[in-house]
């Protein structure tokens, strides 16, 4: 039985308790000649909660600590003998759930009954070829400890997901009954089912806490997993990147943040000015008509998709730097480039800039400009001596929450800055990024024992840090600064 | 007031009258014109940076709707699909694509020899390589799905090769034909003379929208059937969990949660999730629910748990927005005739807030469709070929998502590909502006003012 069905089973004891838990309270109201405490909807309704919700939590629960013991158990019967020179006991780990897999998928197919499983051993059928049959594809050839051991993940696995069934429908059943028989008309049912509701409001609310727990904690932990095979002086003090499959790799973080800083001042240095004068010009100058066209068709940027800015640098704008610029100026042949990807995420970010910052010019109070006027300033003057100074602390936040978006952006560096890890000047050279690396690290067969892999969580664990710092100190200086007007 | 009493001294008396405006006075001027022309200019850069962008990618991306094929009557020859005659499926299903080769080779022939429209120097490979090296398989497929039609002669309309289909397209000329390794000048010559003879048209493509991807030598069968679907799968998942975790924490923050250290902490939390790069929820997904959880690689549900997770703060953010705009009055007058709060919130206050909830979750839903870098961390840039099943059971089968497969197509070798990855765009833009319209419309219709 699968999740999905186990869980449409206990909606449909929970729809059964509500009619019960409904009918039940009417009834006896009526034998008893008294008057419910709630309206009849509010028993069903208690009755239903108390089914379904400890259930579901155990459920939830289950799944997610069953693999994790799961590990432990079987882990510890694979004799150090089978793990490979240099590999490590979770690769072997990865091929006993394989293995275990494909078995599940012979018996499905009908190659294979449980009984013949249990016979079989792997020094004498040919494991490897009947599981390739079902797709399952195999490295090399099964040693014996390591089929014994998926035999056994595969028997435990089974056992747990026979008892997690009858736990859980068990559980359903179990509070739903409890619940039913307290039904009586004198049960303050809408207290019960209020209270139950509001703790499920707390608990959805606990969501947000556990991401951010989930998040720090899968970095960290990961991190000094990393740091455990490679020193951190070296992570952050090398200036070369060079990872090599075989070994021996130099992780060095520098080059890579150096083309993170390098890209992101570009973006900024096309976004900050254009943004600021954007939302300068439509907050003071422009008409009507302009602002309801011009304000909207800024904010669409902001609502594209950053693969779409990839390819935009990919086949448009890396081009036509290098075939305009790089190469008449004999400054560099790639398309992929600092400035393609700075130009193009300078785009990206202008509306991030222009329309927090309209929002805050808007916010400075009109007395303030007639008052600049009426000493004789222009606009502009009053905008420069006047406006700017007011509205300084939340245009600073704006640009660091956009220097933050800069620095956590992945596609268009992906598409637009190249792979070469390079401490240079140059901006029509490629160079790459934090996330640019964490994507190649981490794409394709990923196998969690080498430092070249565990890396790209150090490389995670530093952009959050730079990303979080840059939004406290972004919220910081707006609720410092911030003039209050009133 | 000191720059006052001390001009008189400097300026000479004309330049004081108020009709004639002084050098100073010009220059002060001079500078508000230009950075007002300033500001005009950004808004102008603004806006024309959306069309250029816009523009470049329906430019390269338009094309790919449209795709060339070569209409071929093809004898199903029994003595080559069915030797024994009994039209028995097993046997029909063993014979690979290499069988029905020779079928289209011999239709091809046939078509040269009666239109009469041989070309000097044409091979009779590079007869072959006009048409996809897709038409086998789907010659097998028709062939499975009507074996009562062997011995029949059915006419096909089969994809042209990339390369041709490059030429209608510019993409290829005769220039760069000769250098070509994939085509031949003599090809294109004879896709000129086959396309007067009204055999091979340039004509719409639904299998764009509706076959899975194809492998890297025949980009012009390789379309995003898989992707939708998987992405369509993702944004299911997204919203039945997101809307009701989402509506819950809003409720509670907004109208139960008492100010302790524990809102406060809840409240930190989703300002903070809101701004943590997505890369680093793909990380997440990546270490909880594909290692730790042992979730399949390259699954809808995976991708849909993470999207999920980046979502929430954007439908929290929207629905409090709404809750806060239903007026006070609305649950004093519920509390009032005895309701009790949990009452009045879900009797009362959340319909009326219902179409801002939507339009947020709408607009969350619209971001989460064009994420890519956390789905890039867990496994969804895999080449699949396959339609994952029905749901529930097709959440946990290998899946692309629509901005993923646009990744995909721009890391692949031949350039069809890139006019694939914009065309691919089109359809996510497409997708996009009707889930915006959508919100627009319901904050149009029903969103309502107090």
């Amino acid at each position: 039985m699968t999740p999905g069905i186990l869980a449409i089973i206990v909606l449909v004891l929970t729809v059964a308790g509500y009619f019960l838990g409904r009918q039940r309270a009417l009834a006896l109201a009526k034998r008893e000649g008294v008057r419910l405490h709630s309206l009849p909807s509010h028993y069903g309704q208690a009755v239903a909660l108390f089914t379904a919700v400890p259930a579901l939590l155990l459920m939830g629960a289950w799944l997610f600590l069953q693999p994790l013991l799961l590990e432990n158990q079987v882990s510890s019967q694979i004799p150090d003998s089978v793990i490979p020179e240099g590999g490590a006991r979770s690769l072997v780990m990865a091929d006993v759930r394989r293995i275990a897999d494909g078995m599940d998928r012979l018996v499905g197919s009908g190659g294979l009954n449980e009984d013949d499983l249990s016979s079989m051993r792997a020094d004498f059928s040919n494991i490897r070829g009947r599981l390739a049959e079902v797709g399952v594809a195999l490295g090399s050839d099964v040693e014996p400890a390591v089929f014994e051991a998926a035999k056994s993940y595969r028997s435990i696995a089974g056992t747990s997901t026979l008892l997690r069934n009858i736990a859980v429908i068990a559980v359903a059943l179990g509070f739903g009954f409890l619940a039913w028989r307290q039904v009586r008309p004198a049960m303050r049912a809408r207290n019960v089912s209020e209270t139950f509701i509001r703790s499920l409001l707390i608990g959805s609310s606990l969501v947000a806490i556990l991401t951010t727990f989930g998040i720090v904690t899968s970095l960290l932990f990961e991190t000094i997993h990393f740091f455990r095979l490679y020193p951190a002086s070296e992570f952050f003090f090398s200036t070369v990147w060079n990872p090599q499959f075989r070994g021996g790799s130099d992780l060095g973080v520098l080059p890579l943040l150096w083309g993170t800083f390098y890209v992101s001042f570009v973006a900024l240095l096309l976004a900050v000015p254009i943004g600021l004068m954007i939302a300068i010009y439509l907050a003071e100058y422009s008409g009507k008509a302009l602002r309801s066209f011009a304000k909207p068709a800024i904010e669409i940027l902001a609502g594209i998709p950053t693969i779409v800015y990839g390819l935009f640098a990919l086949i448009t704008v890396g081009p036509f730097l290098r075939d305009w610029i790089a190469q008449p100026l004999g400054l560099g042949s790639s398309s992929s480039s600092v400035l393609t990807a700075g130009l193009v995420m300078g785009i990206m970010l202008i509306p991030f800039v222009s329309s927090l910052s309209d929002d805050v010019i808007n916010a400075v109070p009109q007395a303030m400009r007639d008052g600049s006027y009426g000493l004789g300033a222009t606009q502009s003057e009053t905008i420069r001596k006047v406006i700017m100074p007011a509205a300084l602390p939340g245009i600073v936040g704006a640009i660091l929450l956009a220097a933050s978006r800069a620095i956590g952006e992945t596609m268009i560096v992906v598409m637009g800055a190249g792979a070469a890890a390079r401490l240079g000047l140059n901006p029509l050279e490629a160079m790459t990024t934090v996330t640019v690396k964490i994507v190649s690290q981490l794409t394709g067969d990923t196998e969690f024992a080498s430092p070249e892999t565990l890396v790209a969580f150090a490389l995670g664990l530093t952009l959050f840090v730079f990303t979080l710092g840059l939004n406290i100190l972004a919220l910081y200086i707006v609720r410092k600064y911030r003039e209050q007007y009133e | 007031m000191t720059d006052l009493t001390a001009m008189p001294a400097v300026v000479d008396s004309q330049s004081r009258s108020l009709f004639k405006r002084g050098e100073r006075t010009r220059r002060r001027h001079a500078a508000e014109k230009r950075f007002r022309m300033i500001g005009l200019a950004a808004v102008i850069f603004g806006i024309l940076a959306l069309f250029g962008l816009l523009g470049s990618i329906l430019n390269n991306g338009a094309s790919s709707f449209r795709q060339t094929y070569i209409t071929l009557d093809i004898h199903l020859d029994p003595a080559k699909l069915d030797k024994t005659g009994d039209r028995d499926p097993e046997a029909l299903r063993k014979l690979t694509t290499f069988s029905y080769q020779p079928l289209i080779k011999m239709a091809l022939d046939a078509l040269v020899e009666g239109k009469g429209v041989s070309v000097e120097g044409l091979t009779s490979k590079d007869l072959e390589g006009m048409i996809s090296k897709e038409a086998p398989a789907e010659l097998r497929r028709f062939v499975l799905a009507h074996p009562s039609r062997i011995g029949e002669t059915v006419t096909f309309a089969f994809l042209a090769d990339g390369r041709i289909d490059g030429y209608y397209k510019g993409r290829v000329t005769m220039a760069t034909a000769e250098l070509d390794r994939n085509v031949t000048p003599e090809q294109l010559r004879l896709a000129d003379k086959l396309k007067d003879a009204g055999v091979l048209a340039t004509r719409f493509n639904w299998s764009f929208l509706t076959a899975p991807d194809a492998s890297d030598t025949r980009p012009e069968a390789a379309g995003l059937g898989v992707a939708i679907l998987g992405s369509a799968y993702m944004m299911l998942i997204v919203l039945v969990l997101s809307l009701p975790i989402g509506v819950a924490a809003s409720i509670y923050l907004e109208e139960f949660a008492p100010r302790n250290r524990l809102t406060d902490v809840i409240e930190v939390n989703i300002a903070n999730l809101a701004a943590v790069p997505s890369i680093v929820f793909g990380i997440l997904g990546l270490a909880v629910f594909i290692n730790y959880a042992g979730l399949p690689q390259s699954a809808p549900i995976v991708g849909g748990l993470v999207l999920t997770l980046m979502t929430l703060p954007t439908i929290i953010i929207a629905t409090r927005a709404a809750l806060k705009a239903v007026p006070p009055s609305i649950r004093e007058a519920a509390l009032g005739v005895g309701a009790s709060k949990m009452q009045a919130i879900f009797h009362h206050v959340l319909p009326l807030a219902a179409p801002g909830i939507l339009t947020g979750t709408i607009i969350g839903l619209a971001q989460a469709l064009g994420e890519t870098a956390p789905l890039l961390l867990i496994g969804m840039v895999a080449f699949v070929r396959e339609f994952p099943a029905a749901p529930p059971g097709g959440f946990f089968d290998p899946a692309s998502a629509l901005p993923v497969q646009v990744y995909n197509w721009t890391q692949r070798g031949d350039p069809a590909f890139i006019e694939r990855a914009s065309g691919a765009i089109i359809v996510l833009l497409v997708f996009l502006i009707i889930m915006n319209l959508g919100a627009i419309f319901l904050r149009r219709r029903f969103e309502r003012r107090w």
